[in-house]
């Protein structure tokens, strides 16, 4: 089970809805690694942009170069960041951890059982481990807004794999939300200026962001990862 | 569109062995469709033509930017792509360099007047973005429209990655005006998967560029277009059905060929030859090109830590096809392995006719669509060539 935190490669599958952050997340991670000094590739893949449509993000991260491209088939890591990805099938793939390796992690934002007997048969001969809590209620309550989520669910896989430290993940996250360099499309642009305003100053914005990963961090520094549990619950 | 005279920016120009091989470089994190823009920007183009087709559209895009920012003389939109590369030929008589791109549906659109470039010794570049054709319609990366480029007497190289994009952009301007050689040069590479992921790439400084078109180093020479009357063509035409147009024609097309084998010196001069090899020594091999090189190179890499005998080629120049190389390299193998991005298997069938033993080829993996190529279907056929079980799920 030690080796979940100690491989040399991640394949990163990150499922969510639309207007929840996945694509957000996938460029963040990218930078993060980057500042590490370590190396990251991701792609999008979304229909049309819309709230409540399924949205996949994919990164590879890895501490040496990688030549990957293309969509992740095989993850090690698979981030559910919607019930609904499970329950209502929406998500690229059917079900949604098809072509997970063995000895893999998925972390699932949710506060109820979402998996259902077949699905933890799977996952168990497959030595899957699953964190499961509720990220956007952690993230209402440490941040005040259900938009830092997706901060929740990085920060927590993050935390679990050990690639890279906190100051890494500041950085990218003040490039994301402070910098010039990220071009966003019109309809994460209107986002962002909603989230602008309701915060006053984006520095706020990013503190926020920075606690919410600060809390995932430490949460994840509780795990044993070499439990025989199928599914590792927090209540927040 | 008015060309862009007041904005002539100071640039120290180099020549392309200085440009690709001394020049200090720089790392920067961006996608396959900067790196192209980014080729052309070092490239001392004189213009650049563009119909817009999703997944060319970002480099198109950004070419339009480096022309308001005065790198490029003149830019314009063309009605569509048959228009386009028709201008490409019109404006190569005038004897300047260069530049357009397209992608899938464009490239087949334009394709009329694009095979038409290396009969006219058209020394453009052409960049292609590849994406699936036929139907039913989808923008995804799929390379199949390489294969109907293939047979019209243009260079072609096929780019791995973000870097390959930017160094195969660049060689191609130098490749293409070569005396001996004068016909276009296309570069292809992946859309999306290269063009709109990022990756590092190696660059040469911004104010420095490739020496200046000369259009009297040329086999054909440019026409005069300030000394009326100018001539609309250079060349006779052929069209009487008698034995010297067919002559005329056979041996201009035999020359054309031959100025695409000659430009084989010139992609070992500059990117170093039309294929790299990685553990001549292995029993299994396997053999590919853009994004399933990529591929590959990772299962490759896979095979080393796993201890297996497994070596790489990766094939840079499709045309001209390196048949004396790839027979070389694999002449112990006893397997072959050509994952494809595309469902005909066209590098394969190159292979195949390029080795006294073709049986020993197996074909694909392959995807298409648009599909990403995922290393593990590679590792099962590496597997299944050396009879070893490779436990895949799905």
């Amino acid at each position: 089970m030690a080796d979940k935190t100690r491989k040399k490669r991640y394949n990163i599958r990150i499922s969510g809805l639309g207007g929840q952050g996945v694509v957000t997340t996938a460029h963040i991670l990218g930078s993060t690694m980057d500042n590490a000094g370590q190396y990251a590739s991701l792609v999008p893949f979304f229909g049309s942009e819309k709230r409540m449509a399924p949205v996949e993000a994919y990164v590879r991260a890895s501490t040496e170069p990688i030549y990957e491209v293309g969509e992740v088939v095989y993850p090690d890591i698979i981030l559910i960041y919607h019930s609904q990805v499970v329950t209502h099938g929406k998500s690229y793939t059917m079900p949604f951890y098809t072509g997970l390796k063995p000895d893999s992690l998925i972390i699932i934002n949710s506060e109820v059982n979402v998996l259902d007997e077949d699905d933890v048969k799977v996952l168990k001969d497959l030595r899957a481990t699953v964190v499961q809590f509720d990220a956007t209620k952690l993230a209402l309550d440490t941040a005040g807004t259900e938009l830092a989520t997706n901060m929740a669910m990085m920060g927590m896989m993050l935390g679990l794999i050990n690639l890279v430290s906190i100051d890494n993940i500041e950085t990218a996250v003040k490039e994301r939300f402070l910098g010039t360099s990220f071009v966003s499309s019109g309809g994460t642009a209107m986002l962002d200026s909603a989230i602008e305003k309701k915060f006053k100053k984006k520095e706020e914005l990013l503190q926020k962001n920075m606690d919410v990963i600060s809390k995932t961090f430490e949460m994840a520094n509780s795990i044993d990862l070499d439990t025989a549990d199928l599914i590792i619950k927090f209540d927040i | 569109m008015s060309p862009n005279p007041e904005k002539k920016l100071e640039k120290t120009l180099v020549d392309i062995n200085y440009l690709l091989k001394e020049a200090p470089r720089e790392k920067h994190f961006i996608t396959g469709a900067q790196a192209m823009a980014e080729a052309v920007k070092r490239a001392s183009v004189d213009m650049a033509i563009a119909y817009p087709i999703t997944p060319q559209s970002e480099v198109m895009h950004l070419v339009g930017d480096i022309y308001a920012q005065g790198h490029i003389k003149e830019y314009y939109r063309a009605e569509e792509e048959l228009g386009t590369m028709s201008a490409i030929a019109g404006a190569a008589r005038a004897g300047v360099r260069l530049f357009t791109a397209t992608s899938g549906p464009g490239l087949l659109r334009g394709l009329e007047a694009i095979v038409s470039w290396p009969g006219h010794r058209v020394p453009a570049v052409l960049g292609i973005l590849t994406r699936v054709i036929n139907a039913p319609l989808s923008i995804q990366p799929d390379n199949i429209e390489m294969a109907y480029m293939m047979h019209c007497g243009a260079v072609m190289l096929h780019a791995e990655n973000q870097q390959d994009t930017f160094d195969f952009t660049l060689a191609a301007f130098a490749i293409a005006e070569k005396v001996d050689v004068y016909i276009p040069v296309a570069v292809a590479t992946e859309g999306f998967f290269v063009t709109h992921a990022k990756g590092y790439v190696e660059m040469t400084p911004e104010d420095m560029a490739l020496n200046e078109f000369d259009p009297v180093a040329a086999p054909v020479p440019a026409m005069d277009n300030e000394t009326p009357p100018a001539r609309i063509q250079r060349d006779a035409p052929v069209q009487k059905s008698n034995f010297m147009s067919y002559l005329i024609h056979a041996v201009w097309q035999q020359e054309i060929w031959d100025s695409n084998k000659r430009a084989m010196k010139y992609i070992y001069e500059y990117l170093g030859g039309p294929i790299e090899v990685k553990n001549p020594e292995s029993e299994v091999f396997l053999i590919a090109s853009g994004c399933a090189a990529a591929q590959a190179r990772e299962a490759w890499r896979y095979a080393q830590e796993a201890g297996l005998s497994v070596g790489l080629i990766k094939v840079r120049a499709i045309r001209p096809f390196p048949i004396d190389e790839i027979r070389d390299a694999v002449k112990n193998a006893k397997s072959i392995i050509v994952p494809e991005h595309n469902i005909i298997g066209w590098l394969c069938k190159e292979v195949k006719a390029a080795i006294p033993n073709g049986g020993i080829v197996t074909e694909g993996p392959r995807v298409y669509g648009g599909m990403t190529l995922p290393v593990e279907l590679i590792m099962k056929e590496i597997h299944n060539s050396l009879g070893l079980e490779y436990d895949l799920k799905l």
